[in-house]
């Protein structure tokens, strides 16, 4: 099949009403076909798990290195030098991602587990010596991450008020150049730079994350070139990403009162709670690929050079792959979502959002017997992320 | 995907006197987990024996893995096993892949192989090829009709030096490690005369500019096991039997037990799961060997156990 035969839209993935509630248009887009063409920026849509799925996987098909945004670094200059993990492929991939999956795996995060559910204990015991209603979108979302993960990267104290924008700009640069990547131009540059400065060796403390990659690069295992530019992959990928993850699942117990009661049962469905509120609500959206020659996915040839936008959040819901894929469900095995993404380049952070994630929910389920939500709460709209603005919750002490 | 991946091989051919080379595909056709040069497998033959090899083969190529395989006559039978036994269409169990050996960046590279060691170092010469870096191949086996592939080493041209012992003796490392050189790595693979030699050479270099492997025909002691064996789950105390068709991630799924998994293939390490007893029969791709050792966790969605009981924390 052609572009002139594979169903297409003109409608705007990144319009501020599809991002405000996109839901109706991924349900069109995965009913409309397993490839479908998106007039507005002449790209290619996969909504279906299969598809996105398969192009997660493809790095030698689909790749990278051209961008995971709407512009095409083989034909335009990147606004800033691109990322060594997210924005390349093999080989050049291999050995910064080698050496960030040791340092933010699974084993190496353990020593940091006792610390962080302590944290989040006072933290939650904080918040609940004030009033039942709060903001969880700074009260718990921003607060906790903002409390443990600088921390554990090494960074200075100041200025940490900057992740946050720096994190919302770069997601927002990966769709096209509209007003939201226009609001975030005029600071684009401080906080990177900002950012730029962290990153060097004297700027981070000697036993977090930032060090270890450093110490790495004494190894050679990195260049001493690599160890900023992954350090400042972490501080891009490791904030925003975290805070609405967990106010996807805030926002998920508050408007399912019924398994918040099962996590109190069952207080270790804190882990599942999470990736399950990661594929409901797919803090990650979309991200695009480079077709690297004419690859066939879903019976479509995309032409070598074609942008193709993979939509993650529609993969996770949709019906061909899930049973009630809109119910946020505990009973549910969530394994094989894609809201981290797939493949070699899922998400090499995720264990530490996992973790921060478990923390917080599990010191949430020990104190507080319901949560609800107070109104609609507001959405935050950015080009790739699903979040929230302002989320009000209602809670009572356990 | 159930269980450690289970591979046909689909072309079996002579690639010098003494190796053959294996090419693996699922039987489905589709997708191999990804390695990088320098990584191996374990090869679960059918007569029981495992083994492990280094891939050699092409990562762009994400539906079939190359291994080489030496016959070593004083080896435990697995080597033979495949030399003699082994026909295109059998099926292999495979295990990883592992990376113990990674390439790291470089200005420039010397590679220094010895017989089959050339295998790991084969993929690390078309990356280095392919960033640009300066590099230089030193093979060494023992006559040119035993030395592997290179029919596919002369597209490099003066790059690869071929060093066959019976026209030129042993390679003369003082030649080429006379100059300790920062920009250079050093990467060798061979077996362990050649290795010993190339670390007492490199004594004067910077540290960390040498990294190899020991080629050594590790038989593993115990077989992998055909027969099913129990899970105990010491949390709710149950036992769940698990048979050789289905994963230990699956059977304790089907007992109630979800165990939170996301690529069913060894690599992402979100099915890390505690054991509290027993001995993990290990078949990922996180973790090194001495991690291997501990045997205090195992990925359950590939992993499974040696002996006939094992105890998780779940």
């Amino acid at each position: 099949m052609t572009t002139a035969t594979i169903p297409a839209t003109g409608i705007d993935p990144f319009s501020p009403e599809v991002l405000a509630d996109p839901l109706p248009f991924q349900a069109w887009l995965r009913d409309a076909g397993s490839v479908v063409h998106l007039a507005t920026h002449d790209v290619y849509a996969f909504a279906r798990y299969e598809q996105v799925h398969a192009a997660l996987v493809d790095w030698q098909g689909l790749q990278s290195a051209a961008g995971v945004g709407l512009s095409n670094f083989r034909f335009e200059k990147p606004w800033r030098p691109p990322s060594l993990l997210l924005e390349a492929d093999p080989p050049r991939h291999d050995a910064p991602r080698r050496v960030l999956s040791g340092i933010l795996g699974p084993r190496a995060l353990r020593r940091l587990r006792e610390r962080w559910f302590a944290d989040a204990e006072r933290l939650v015991d904080e918040l609940l010596d004030g009033p039942d209603e709060f903001d969880a979108v700074p009260a718990l979302a921003e607060a906790f991450p903002l409390r443990v993960f600088p921390d554990a990267v090494g960074l200075g104290p100041d200025g940490r008020e900057n992740l946050l924008p720096y994190g919302n700009h770069l997601f927002n640069a990966f769709g096209p150049p509209n007003a939201l990547v226009e609001a975030g131009n005029g600071r684009a540059a401080e906080l990177a730079a900002w950012v730029g400065a962290q990153c060097t060796r004297d700027a981070l403390s000697g036993d977090g994350f930032g060090a270890a990659i450093w110490a790495a690069s004494d190894r050679g295992e990195i260049t001493p070139e690599q160890a900023p530019m992954i350090v400042r992959s972490l501080l891009s990928a490791g904030v925003d990403t975290t805070v609405h993850g967990i106010a996807a699942v805030l926002h998920a117990f508050a408007t399912h009162p019924e398994q918040w009661r099962r996590l109190r049962e069952r207080p270790d469905l804190a882990r599942v709670a999470f990736d399950e509120a990661v594929r409901w609500q797919s803090p990650v959206q979309t991200f695009f690929r480079t077709a690297t020659r004419d690859v066939e996915i879903g019976g479509t040839v995309i032409p070598d050079g074609s942008k193709i936008l993979m939509f993650l959040g529609a993969a996770n819901r949709d019906p061909r792959r899930w049973t009630e894929p809109d119910a946020f469900d505990l009973a549910r095995d969530p394994s094989g979502h894609v809201g981290f993404g797939m493949g070699l380049h899922q998400c090499v952070g995720q264990h530490v959002a996992r973790l921060e994630a478990e923390a917080l929910v599990t010191a949430l389920a020990a104190r507080v017997s319901s949560i609800e939500q107070v109104g609609d709460g507001e959405r935050h709209l950015n080009n790739t992320l699903r979040a929230w603005a302002s989320l009000p919750l209602r809670v009572h002490r356990a | 995907m159930e269980r450690a991946l289970e591979l046909r091989v689909v072309e079996k051919a002579a690639a010098s006197e003494g190796v053959v080379t294996l090419t693996l595909a699922r039987p489905d056709g589709g997708r191999l987990p990804d390695w990088a040069p320098g990584a191996h497998v374990d090869l679960i033959l059918p007569n029981g024996d495992t083994r492990q090899y280094s891939l050699c083969g092409d990562r762009w190529d994400a539906h079939t893995y190359r291994v080489g395989v030496l016959r070593e006559p004083a080896g435990r039978g697995g080597s033979a096993y495949v030399h003699d036994e082994l026909r295109p269409g059998d099926l292999v169990g495979v295990g990883g892949p592992r990376n113990n050996f990674p390439l790291v960046p470089g200005e420039r590279y010397l590679f220094v192989a010895g017989g089959i060691g050339i295998t790991p170092l084969l993929p690390m010469i078309r990356q280095a090829d392919l960033l640009g870096a300066d590099w230089t191949l030193v093979y060494g086996g023992r006559t040119r009709a035993s030395m592997a592939f290179l029919a596919e080493l002369e597209a490099y041209g003066e790059r690869v030096h071929v060093v066959p012992q019976d026209e030129f003796g042993l390679i003369d490392l003082p030649r080429w490690l006379a100059e300790p050189d920062p920009a250079t790595k050093v990467y060798c693979c061979g077996p362990g005369p050649l290795l010993d030699a190339v670390e007492r050479g490199c004594s004067g270099w910077p540290e960390h500019a040498l990294r190899t492997e020991r080629f050594v025909a590790r038989e593993q002691g115990a077989p992998a096991r055909s027969a099913p064996f129990d899970v105990e789950l010491a949390r709710t105390g149950r036992t769940v039997t698990v048979t050789p068709d289905v994963s230990v991630l699956d059977a304790v799924g089907r007992a109630g037990v979800e165990v939170l998994s996301s690529c069913r293939q060894g690599t992402c390490g979100t099915c890390e799961t505690d054991v509290l007893d027993g001995i993990p029969d290990h078949r990922d791709s996180i973790l090194d060997d001495a991690e291997r050792a501990a045997g205090d966790c195992m990925f359950v969605c590939v992993s499974r156990s040696l002996g006939d009981r094992l105890v998780l924390d779940l």
